[in-house]
């Protein structure tokens, strides 16, 4: 696999490639496995005992555990895996996606209601809002 | 040979689904998105199709990391609505044509489009979602349903050209099919997914209505140059998630060159994503 890819420079963005599904196989199958009721009710009876049936990394466990959204898409998770989670623990797109950007669940619900976040400033790290767009 | 009765490009968007399962329809978050996508149920409901082949993908449904089929034909007689973690939908059972199906993996593959024949797959939000969208909440989905499932989740998902050409040689297939009932045979083909959004990460929330209108001015009218858009580029415009817009080209591969837009509708937002809905017949 080529070293640097086309979309590397996009900012706030985990593409879910070769390099995370191979990071995140087995977190990203634990929270699959929550898709059958009957893991789910094992599951929130003993997250520690559940969690020991799958393979993941210290950190990975501890972030399924702190319920850090972002952090498991650093450590290859893909969001429509651990988005099982957020639905384990009742919560939406905009709590997961306020707690990834920063800023509250209402915050962001109101942001989507503006018009959603904007593409001109977001489309490469390092771009001014006020750059033209490409 | 069947005749094609339009091709329907929408985003599958889980909330729609949800507002509609729990009747939300009237609440003022939802009801302007209802009201917009009115006119397309009642055309669906004057085409009467007897077939839809939905082009969609699933989200870690049916299918997981420990096996990633690009294209996934369904060849059952019914596909179940998939637990994605909250239980099943309540909505009727996706009953499928194994004929035409069968007929669409040997001609595909003949084709040289080396596609999955699935025989059991339970279906998710994106097959059913579009269902609702067009179909309301009827005891029993009007139609046989042909589910095609294309990878978007794990990088890279086809070309948005693999797709157009795929929808190429569905046109193909329906335009040779012979079953008993070919010639009656009313079918229409979704292409699901999009518009703009992204999902994931610091830049969660991004929307680009100018690309939504964009993309699907080009779908109409030069599908052969805009399916050649790469990958990177959807990621950067219209978000990591606004890639499943390849699916749309499928949709419009199996429709003639020259297509009659009926009916186009855009709206955001619906949950974390720009809602787009584009109803196109081949030109008369």
């Amino acid at each position: 696999m080529a070293a640097v890819r086309d979309y590397d420079d996009i900012p706030g963005t985990y593409v879910f490639d070769g390099r995370r599904s191979q990071q995140g196989y087995h977190l990203n199958m634990f929270c699959m496995s929550l898709n059958i009721e009957a893991n789910r009710e094992r599951f929130g009876a003993d997250e520690h005992t559940y969690l020991d049936g799958f393979d993941l990394t210290l950190s990975q466990r501890q972030a399924v555990l702190e319920r850090d959204w972002l952090g498991m898409l650093r450590l290859g998770g893909n969001i429509y895996y651990t988005f099982k989670l957020a639905i384990f623990d009742g919560l939406s797109m905009q709590d997961v996606g306020g707690s990834m950007s920063g800023i509250s669940s209402q915050e962001f619900t109101q942001m989507m209601i503006d018009g959603g976040r904007p593409v001109a400033g977001n489309r490469r790290i390092g771009e001014s809002p006020e750059s033209p767009s490409s | 040979m069947t005749t094609i009765i339009g091709g329907i490009g929408t985003s599958h968007v889980p909330a729609v689904g949800a507002a509609i399962d729990h009747g939300k329809q009237e609440e003022p978050y939802w009801r302007s998105y209802f009201e917009k996508i009115q006119p397309a149920r009642e055309w669906m409901a004057s085409q009467r199709p007897d077939v839809c082949i939905v082009v969609y993908n699933d989200h870690a449904s049916a299918f997981s990391l420990k096996l990633i089929p690009t294209f996934a034909l369904g060849v059952a007689t019914e596909f179940q609505p998939a637990d994605e973690g909250y239980g099943p939908r309540q909505v009727p059972t996706v009953q499928g044509h194994p004929e035409l199906a069968w007929h669409l993996a040997e001609s595909l593959i003949g084709d040289e489009f080396d596609i999955t024949i699935a025989n059991e797959m339970d279906v998710d939000h994106g097959l059913t979602v579009p269902l609702s969208v067009m179909f309301g909440e009827p005891d029993a989905w009007p139609c046989r349903i042909i589910p095609l499932c294309v990878n978007v989740i794990q990088y890279p998902p086809p070309s948005g050209k693999r797709c157009f050409d795929l929808g190429r040689a569905i046109r193909r297939a329906l335009d040779s099919y012979d079953g008993s009932d070919a010639d009656s045979m009313k079918v229409a083909v979704f292409g699901t997914g999009g518009m703009s959004h992204q999902l994931q990460g610091e830049r969660a929330g991004l929307i680009n209505t100018d690309f939504d209108h964009a993309f699907m001015d080009e779908l109409i009218a030069q599908p052969g140059v805009s399916c050649g858009r790469p990958h990177d580029e959807y990621i950067r415009e219209a978000g990591s998630e606004g890639i499943e817009l390849v699916m749309w080209f499928v949709m419009r591969g199996a429709l003639d060159d020259h297509v009659d837009e009926v009916f186009r509708m855009h709206h955001v937002p619906t949950s974390n994503t720009s809602n787009g809905l584009l109803i196109l017949q081949n030109a008369h």
